[in-house]
């Protein structure tokens, strides 16, 4: 935790004295993996005054995030290079970001989470603004922080309730002493609409299309992906543990909200031939299933969240690469049609989006399908009593794969078989976003067939 | 390692020759040294098998391993072997075998086609392997996706809507198994997702056991060719090249009654035995509707797919009776159907490949042309519609006597029912021999029509290898058919004992 402290300053001095981007970037880069050493050894640990608690799954979720966010920087490096004079900005930005998604994570007190939270959601928005000269990018900033900001008022008025009925913020406290009431019940609603934004979840997820279609690839990257695990994780733990005396409560409300958030996020995601909106309304659809896996209520929900966030910031982090690089290389276009006749040029690159795209949809041996799966079986374990409605949500998202399954293979068609009289000529890429495949493809491949990371992850789920 | 996993091993290492090969004799040497291998490890295997038996080893399960894989979830890698997986891993070897050769000329992007096509085979070997539902349900969606890209590619007709309608139509029967699999996970106690160790426990509640049944019998059902799940089949087959034809048709449409029967069934016994009698009825009318439907078609593939969708019924229907003949019988089929149904998908891709047309109402008179093809399509005629000497006759006879015979199911004494069953389903041997002699003699016999027809050449070489590999067997097993059977027979009468019904 420190450390990204000490990071935010060097940066800052870096950048007082140095305007080259690529050393900014290498810097970065090296730092956030050295960011990574701390989080695998860190064990339980609690600091001012309780109002800051590290326990394993959260480190664990803190090295995946951290990945993601080094991917992102290695992503962006070609794009920095057009931006040179705002490379320090954006570094920064980023690393704020990451840090506020820390303090969100570690929180022991509601308003340590609050402050995390709006460090987070802030300098995104000043992220997805980066593109200076694009009506887009700032569009969509604009109705991010408005939605972001609304959403904030509403989280902080469900806090005051739950404040004003238990008369603590400690999450442990407040675990213990908490009582069904209606005003802990509508600070429990307006509290989780709060995180429900972040996480995009319907019917909090109107920002999502415009927001993602408007800001640059690499941070579309990054809001679809860290903001989510984080913001998941929080709400996760948030739910199990401060509100588990109120579970009969919130599982409905979780149950109704996940069918929806799926079901919308796929059938809006048919339609669209932009490929950042489709990407976005997909990426609400796999919000559901993460949250899914909470509402088994059990250990190994954790572990199923934690480990679809792992598979997903792999998989995501490449389709996004290869949009980055494709639209670099075409003058900026995203639509659906720029990839046709993919294969014929450029075979490598439209193999990589297919095996992200496969692994997204769930599809054997990638990663995305042991994820998927898992994260079913958490959904419905420890439900033999009543197992009706776990099942009955279970159901309908798998359905739901069968429908996702559809419009992700219209992009594999799309590079396959449509015939195209003039694909994309083919590119050579910058050796940085090689690397950002690379190493996403690695993890989409690996992640699964190795148990051994799952297993890592579920020891430290079940240190909680 | 464990023997088995070779069956795994061979195609991923055939995956890594394929891709770095430069050439395409390369890819084709790749493609037939690995699928001898294939071949002769399977054969290899039968035989070890059989030796076993002899020596008296009366284990259900021979060559068994295990290692956990996820071992929180109780996930392991368990491989094992008894007579119905060991006939099936020999159908899906002669079947890939053969099918690289049917693929010989097939241009272009060969090497990727390989590829799909090694992968498609790398899941059918997995599944029949592995005992553990997980493990198998992998395999069983890897052997899904390679379809898309298969049919979309390089086949022919409508096939961007019919690879499309495959795909979506198997997930969505692969989405009803994750439920059933997490079902019967969750309610026996969550301690092991081995499929010999849950059926031994038999924990499930009866009333749970109804409500998954449907889902995973349907869910394999869709894959076997169900009806009314089966609307995918005449236009995947028929859209698709020869080869993944052959594969499709020929192993995977098996993978779908082997889970009905190793999963569905063994795994949720009493709901089997309750619930039949709605799946008895939906098979039936697969193999009635399938034949009739064979009979007014005009393409030659939707002919065949109709047909396969009447024999692959035919083997859920057998199963389904639950007698230990009727269960040899269906396994037997699965067989027999297999070969046979990847020798007329070959014969009907050579022949497309020199006319040009798949219709029958253009092609005439092809004995006097083409005699090694027409001759080879006149015996996987005879062979589908059951002439005694091929293995289509053992097989449905043994379904037909196994299914009048079986005996009285412990709920419900009076087997009126699946008497009548059977005997409509006998009905559909008549129907076939409609189609099939139909076909033969129209495209076969009679005046040259067209005399552009009169250049075209006979087999290559490397189709007659395919197609003589193919007759072979299913002469083979139609005269001695013993040689499997004695296999498949115990693994039948134990599964059934497993169940309660013998």
């Amino acid at each position: 935790m420190l450390a990204l402290v000490l990071v935010f300053f060097a940066d800052f001095a870096l950048h007082k004295s140095e305007r080259k981007p690529f050393v900014l970037g290498v810097l970065t880069g090296a730092l956030l993996l050295c960011q990574l050493v701390p989080c695998f050894m860190a064990g339980s640990a609690t600091a001012f005054g309780g109002m800051y608690v590290t326990s394993p799954i959260v480190n664990v979720m803190k090295t995946i995030l951290t990945f993601g966010t080094f991917i992102v920087v290695v992503m962006a490096q070609k794009w920095m290079a057009n931006n040179a004079k705002l490379s320090g900005e954006f570094y920064m930005l980023v690393l704020s970001t990451l840090l506020g998604m820390y303090m969100m994570m570690s929180a022991g007190h509601f308003l340590l989470f609050f402050l995390g939270l709006e460090m987070a959601s802030v300098p995104m928005a000043c992220l997805v603004a980066f593109d200076r000269y694009k009506k887009k990018s700032a569009e969509a900033a604009a109705k991010y922080i408005l939605t972001a900001t609304f959403s904030s008022g509403v989280m902080l008025y469900g806090i005051s309730f739950l404040y004003g009925a238990v008369g603590t913020l400690y999450f442990d406290d407040m675990a213990a002493t908490i009582q069904l009431t209606p005003l802990t019940v509508m600070g429990l609603v307006f509290f989780f609409s709060g995180l429900g934004f972040k996480i995009s979840l319907v019917p909090f997820h109107f920002w999502t299309a415009d927001t993602y279609e408007g800001a640059p690839t690499p941070i579309t990257g990054y809001l679809s992906v860290v903001s989510k695990g984080a913001a998941t994780l929080t709400l996760a733990i948030i739910l199990m543990h401060v509100f588990g005396r109120l579970v009969e409560y919130w599982e409905p409300l979780l149950w109704i909200v996940i069918m929806l958030t799926i079901t919308i996020g796929n059938l809006f995601a048919i339609r669209q031939s932009e490929l950042k909106r489709f990407m976005a309304f997909s990426s609400i659809s796999q919000a559901g299933y993460i949250m899914l896996a909470v509402v088994g209520n059990s250990a190994q929900s954790l572990t199923a969240l934690t480990f679809y966030v792992l598979v997903y910031v792999a998989a995501n982090m490449a389709v996004f690469s290869v949009i980055s690089v494709v639209e670099e290389n075409n003058g900026g276009r995203t639509d659906m049609a720029a990839y046709n006749g993919l294969y014929t040029t450029n075979p490598k690159l439209a193999l990589l989006m297919t095996l992200a795209l496969f692994s997204l949809a769930g599809i054997p041996p990638f990663a995305g399908m042991f994820s998927k799966f898992f994260v079913f079986m958490a959904a419905v374990s420890g439900h033999e009593s009543a197992p009706f409605w776990p099942y009955f949500v279970v159901f309908i998202a798998l359905i739901n794969t069968v429908v996702s399954l559809y419009y992700y293979l219209l992009i594999v068609k799309a590079m396959y078989i449509t015939k195209e009289e003039n694909p994309l000529p083919t590119f050579k890429n910058g050796s940085a976003i090689n690397w950002s495949l690379a190493i996403c493809t690695v993890g989409i491949l690996l992640f699964g067939i190795c148990s051994c990371i799952y297993e890592w992850i579920d020891k430290a789920a079940m240190a909680l | 390692m464990n023997i088995l996993s070779l069956f795994v091993l061979i195609p991923v290492l055939m995956l890594l020759g394929l891709w770095i090969a430069r050439n395409l004799n390369q890819v084709r040497g790749v493609m037939v040294a690995g699928s001898s291998m294939l071949l002769v490890l399977s054969i290899w295997l039968c035989y070890y098998f059989v030796t076993e038996r002899n020596a008296g080893n009366d284990a259900e399960m021979l060559l068994v391993a295990s290692t956990p894989w996820f071992k929180p979830l109780n996930i392991a890698y368990s491989v094992g072997v008894d007579g119905i997986s060991v006939v099936m891993l020999l159908l899906s070897s002669i079947i890939v075998f053969t099918g690289t050769f049917a693929s010989w000329q097939l241009k272009p992007l060969t090497k990727e086609y390989f590829l799909w096509f090694t992968l498609l085979s790398t899941g059918v070997f997995g599944f029949f392997i592995c005992t553990d539902m997980f493990t198998m349900f992998m395999f069983y969606e890897v052997a899904l996706i390679p379809m898309y890209l298969l049919i979309g590619v390089w086949g022919s007709g409508r096939k961007e809507y019919s690879a499309m309608k495959l795909t979506l139509m198997l997930m969505g029967g692969s989405a009803l198994l994750i439920l059933g699999i997490l079902g019967i996970y969750y309610f026996s106690g969550h301690t092991t997702m081995n499929v010999n160790e849950i059926a031994a426990m038999h924990n499930i509640d009866p009333d749970i056991q109804n409500a998954f049944f449907p889902f995973i019998f349907i869910g394999f059902g869709v894959l076997g060719a169900l009806f009314p799940f089966h609307t995918w089949s005449p236009d995947g087959h028929a859209s698709a090249p020869t080869a993944v034809s052959m594969l499709h048709a020929g192993v995977l449409m098996k993978l779908g009654g082997y889970g009905c029967f190793r999963i569905a069934m063994y795994l949720l016994p009493d709901a089997a035995q309750d619930l039949s009698w709605i799946f008895l009825i939906l098979t039936t009318i697969s193999v009635v509707y399938g034949a009739l439907s064979a009979c007014v078609q005009t393409d030659l593939k939707y002919i065949n797919a109709y047909s396969s969708v009447s024999h692959c019924g035919l083997v859920l229907f057998a199963l389904l009776m639950m007698s230990q003949t009727a269960v040899t019988g269906a396994i037997l089929q699965m067989l027999s159907h297999g070969l046979m149904t990847a020798l007329f998908f070959a014969l009907i891709g050579m022949i497309y490949g020199r006319t040009h047309t798949r219709d029958i109402r253009e092609l005439a008179g092809l004995m006097k042309i083409m005699p090694f093809l027409a001759v080879g399509y006149v015996i996987a005629g005879l062979a589908n519609l059951g002439l005694p000497g091929f293995s289509g006759f053992i097989a449905e006879m043994t379904i037909f006597v196994g299914s009048f015979g079986a005996q009285p199911l412990a709920g419900d004494p009076d087997t009126s029912f699946r008497m009548v069953a059977t005997i409509i389903a006998c009905m559909s041997i008549v129907v076939t021999a409609v189609y099939i002699l139909r076909v033969v003699g129209k495209i076969l016999y009679g005046e040259v029509e067209n005399k552009h027809y009169l250049e075209l050449t006979d087999a290559t070489w490397d189709e007659r290898v395919a197609v003589i590999c193919l007759i072979f067997c299913v002469a083979g097993l139609g005269v001695c058919p013993f040689l499997f059977s004695d296999m498949i027979s115990p693994a039948a009468g134990s599964i059934l004992r497993s169940i309660g019904v013998m």
